[in-house]
C-alpha cells in the first residue's frame, strides 16, 4: 500500500512502468528461483539472445510489429534454442556451458543477419534493435502491464500445479526419476515457463540484462532461507523491489536508462544480502567465528593457567 | 573493390584464429561462459578508457578493456569464494552489473561524444579496413589486422610455450598444482589472453558475436577429434571456414558480415554435429538400430543353438513360429530372419532355419560372454 501511496505523488506514465518493472521483477524472480537452484542461471541469457530471430521472422512472414506476434516468434525461437541446448549436452560431450555459448552467440548472429536484411528492405529502423538489447521500459503501457500479469500469473501458477514434481527435480533428479517422473518432460515444462518469462522482461530491460532479472533476485532471496517456497515468494519481492526503486531512480534525473538502473538495484540486493543475511551472510560468519575464538582462547587459557597455579 | 574484398577477410580469418585457439582451453575447461562475461563486463572499461583519450583505437582502450576482463575473472571468482553463489550465479551476476555501469555512463556522459553502444556490442567488420595504420604518410593497411595479428601471434606464443603446463592444468589441475605448475597462474594467463583477445576483436565483431568465434569452432573439432594438437589445428581451420564462407555469404545477400559469420559457425557446428564418424547424430541413430538387430541375430542364434540336435528342433526352427518361441511381432521376426540370412548366420531350408558355422560361434561366443 505504501508502495501506491509513494507512487500516487508521480504521475501516471511513471506510475504504469514502475507497476510494469514491479511485476516484471516479481515474475523473473520466482521463475529464476528454479534456474539458479538447477546451476542453469545463464540459460536466460541464451534464450534471451536466441530470440532475436524469431522476432526477425515472425516480422518477416507476417509484416505486422503487432508486440503479441512478435512475442510469439521470440518465444518459439527461445525454445527452439533451449531445445538445441539440451540435445547438445545430451548427446555429445561438449558440455553446457558450450552448448550455451554457441546457441545464444551464433542464434543471435543469424537474427542480426535477419535483422540487416529487414533494414535494407527499409522497413525496419536501427530503433527495432536497441529496444530488443536494451529494452524500453520507459514506453510500458498499461496493456503491457495486462500481459505480463496474466502470462506471468498463469506461468507461477504453473509452477504451483507442479510444486512437489519441480521441488523433486531441482534438488534430486535421479530420485524423480527413479520414482518414475519424467524428468525430461518437467525440464522441458521449466524451461518453457522461463521462456515466458524472458520473453516478457525482453520489453522492459532487453536481452543483455535479463539473465540479472533472473539471477539476482533469486541469488539475494538463497542467502535468507533454506525453504524453497520462501525463497521464491523472496525473490518475488526482490525482483518487485528492483522493479520499482530503479524506475524511481532513473526517473528522478535526466539520461539514466531504467534497463541498468534496475539491474544495478537488484545487484545492490544482492551484495546487501551477501553481506548482512542472518545465519549465511558474510557479516554473521564472521562475528560467528570470532565468538568461536573467543571461545576457544578462554577455553584453551583455562588449560594453561591450572597446571602453572598447580605446579607452584 | 577487389583490395576491400581481401582486407576484411584478412581480419576476418586473423580474428576468427586469434578467437579459436585460446577458445579451445576455454571449452576443454568449461569456462565458455567467461568469454561471453568477459565480452560483456569490458564495456565500463573502454568507456573510462574512452573519456581520458577520447579515441576508440587507441592502445589504452585495449588496456582498459583487458583490465576490466581480469578484474571480472577475480569477481566471480571471488564470489564463488564466499561459498555463498554457485559459479553460473556469480557470472550471471557479474557481467550485467558492471555492463550496466558501462551504459549508464555511456547515456549520462557521453551523449554528445562518439560512442555508440551498438558499435561495441555488434561490431562492423566492413567498416575496419577504413581504419588505416599510417606511419609518416605510409600506408600499411587496416589497423584492425596489425592489433588481432599481435593477438594472434601473443596467443599461439603462449600456448608454444606453455602447452605442457596448459594440457595438465586443464585436463588435471590438481595433478598440475602437485608438480608445482601453478595452474592459477596458467589460469590468469590465459583470462588475460581471452580479455585482450575479445577487446581486439570486439570493433571487428561485437561482444556477442566473439563468444561464437571463441566457442564454435572450438566445439565443432571437440566432435571431431581426441588429441589437443589436433584440435588446436581444427579449430584454427574450421574458424577460417566460417570467416571466409560468411563474408561471402553477407556480401552476396547484403547482410551483417559479422552476423553471417556466425551462422556459418552455427550451419557448421549443426552438421558437423549430424555427421561425424562415431559421435554424430546419424551415427549414434544408426549404431542403435544396428546394436537392435545385432541383439535379435544374437537371440535367434542362441535359440536355434538350444534346441540344436533335440527332437523339438524341427518346431523350434520353424520361419512362421518363431514369433511364438521368442514373443517376436511376426513382421519384427521377419525382418529378423532376413537379417541373419544377409549375415549368413542362418540358412533356409523351405521354411526351416539351420545355423551356419558362422552362426554357431556367435551364439557361442555370446553364452560364454
Amino acid at each position: 500500500m505504501e508502495i501506491i501511496n509513494i507512487l500516487n505523488h508521480f504521475d501516471y506514465t511513471l506510475m504504469i512502468v514502475a507497476i510494469g518493472a514491479a511485476l516484471l521483477g516479481a515474475v523473473s524472480g520466482s521463475l529464476g528461483t528454479y534456474a539458479v537452484l538447477r546451476r542453469q542461471s545463464l540459460l536466460g541469457d541464451a534464450i534471451s539472445h536466441a530470440a532475436l530471430p524469431g522476432i526477425a521472422i515472425a516480422f518477416l512472414l507476417t509484416g505486422s510489429k503487432t508486440p503479441l506476434i512478435l512475442v510469439l516468434g521470440a518465444a518459439i525461437a527461445g525454445w527452439l534454442g533451449t531445445l538445441l541446448i539440451m540435445s547438445i549436452v545430451r548427446m555429445t560431450r561438449i558440455k553446457y556451458d558450450s552448448a550455451l555459448g554457441i546457441v545464444l552467440s551464433t542464434f543471435f548472429g543469424f537474427g542480426l543477419v535477419l535483422h540487416t536484411l529487414i533494414q535494407r528492405t527499409g522497413n525496419a529502423n536501427q530503433a527495432g534493435l536497441d529496444t530488443f538489447l536494451f529494452g524500453q521500459a520507459a514506453t510500458m503501457l498499461k496493456r503491457d502491464i495486462l500481459t505480463i500479469g496474466i502470462l506471468g500469473g498463469i506461468a507461477i501458477i504453473i509452477t504451483f500445479i507442479f510444486w512437489k514434481e519441480l521441488k523433486l527435480l531441482v534438488f534430486d533428479e535421479g530420485f524423480a526419476a527413479s520414482l518414475g517422473f519424467s524428468t525430461r518432460a518437467l525440464d522441458i515444462l521449466l524451461t518453457s515457463l522461463l521462456v515466458i518469462a524472458i520473453v516478457l522482461g525482453l520489453q522492459a530491460v532487453g536481452a543483455v540484462l535479463m539473465s540479472a532479472m533472473l539471477v539476482a533476485p533469486a541469488v539475494a532471496a538463497r542467502q535468507w532461507t533454506d525453504r524453497l517456497s520462501l525463497m521464491m515468494f523472496l525473490a518475488a519481492c526482490f525482483g518487485a523491489l528492483a522493479g520499482v526503486s530503479g524506475t524511481i531512480i532513473s526517473s528522478s534525473a535526466s539520461r539514466i536508462p531504467t534497463g541498468p538502473t534496475i539491474v544495478l538495484c537488484a545487484t545492490v540486493i544482492v551484495g546487501f544480502s551477501i553481506l548482512f543475511a542472518a545465519n549465511r551472510g558474510l557479516l554473521w560468519d564472521w562475528t560467528r567465528q570470532q565468538r568461536n575464538r573467543r571461545g576457544l582462547k578462554t577455553a584453551a587459557g583455562g588449560l594453561f593457567k591450572e597446571p602453572q597455579q598447580g605446579g607452584d | 573493390m577487389l583490395q576491400g574484398h581481401l582486407d576484411i577477410q584478412l581480419i576476418a580469418i586473423v580474428t576468427a584464429v586469434a578467437c579459436s585457439l585460446p577458445g579451445v582451453f576455454l571449452v576443454l575447461r568449461r569456462m565458455t561462459l567467461m568469454s561471453d562475461a568477459i565480452s560483456h563486463a569490458i564495456l565500463p572499461g573502454i568507456v573510462l578508457a574512452f573519456f581520458l583519450t577520447e579515441s576508440l583505437s587507441s592502445p589504452l582502450l585495449i588496456l582498459a578493456a583487458a583490465g576490466t576482463g581480469v578484474l571480472t575473472v577475480v569477481f566471480v571468482e571471488l564470489l564463488q569464494r564466499t561459498k555463498l553463489i554457485k559459479e553460473d550465479a556469480a557470472i550471471g551476476l557479474t557481467f550485467p552489473a558492471l555492463f550496466s555501469i558501462g551504459v549508464i555512463l555511456i547515456s549520462r556522459f557521453a551523449g554528445n561524444v562518439h560512442l555508440d553502444i551498438d558499435a561495441v556490442l555488434l561490431g562492423e567488420l566492413a567498416y575496419a579496413p577504413l581504419n588505416r595504420l599510417k606511419i609518416a604518410d605510409y600506408d600499411l593497411g587496416p589497423a584492425s589486422l596489425y592489433v588481432m595479428g599481435v593477438m594472434l601471434v601473443l596467443n599461439l606464443t603462449f600456448i608454444l610455450l606453455f602447452y605442457k603446463e596448459l594440457k595438465l592444468a586443464t585436463f588435471d589441475a590438481s595433478l598440475a598444482a602437485t608438480l608445482g605448475f601453478a595452474p592459477a597462474l596458467i589460469h590468469y594467463g590465459l583470462m588475460t589472453l581471452v580479455s585482450m583477445t575479445t577487446v581486439g576483436a570486439f570493433d571487428a565483431v561485437g561482444s556477442i558475436l566473439v563468444v561464437a568465434l571463441i566457442a564454435g569452432p572450438p566445439a565443432t573439432a571437440y566432435l571431431m577429434t581426441d588429441s589437443l594438437t589436433r584440435m588446436l589445428i581444427l579449430s584454427a581451420i574450421i574458424g577460417s571456414v566460417n570467416a571466409v564462407a560468411g563474408y561471402w555469404v553477407a556480401y552476396l545477400f547484403d547482410v551483417s558480415i559479422a552476423g553471417a559469420i556466425a551462422t556459418m559457425t552455427l550451419l557448421i557446428f549443426v552438421l558437423v554435429f549430424l555427421v561425424v564418424p562415431n559421435r554424430g547424430v546419424i551415427a549414434i541413430a544408426r549404431r542403435h538400430a544396428r546394436q537392435k538387430w545385432e541383439f535379435a541375430q544374437t537371440m535367434l542364434v542362441i535359440h536355434l543353438l538350444n534346441h540344436e540336435g533335440l527332437p523339438e528342433a524341427e518346431a523350434e526352427s520353424e520361419i512362421a513360429h518363431l514369433h511364438e518361441h521368442l514373443r517376436w511381432d511376426p513382421a519384427f521376426a521377419n525382418q529378423v530372419v532376413r537379417y541373419a540370412l544377409n549375415n549368413q548366420c542362418v540358412s533356409q531350408d523351405e521354411t526351416l532355419l539351420i545355423l551356419t558355422d558362422r552362426g554357431r560361434a556367435i551364439a557361442q561366443q555370446a553364452l560364454v560372454q
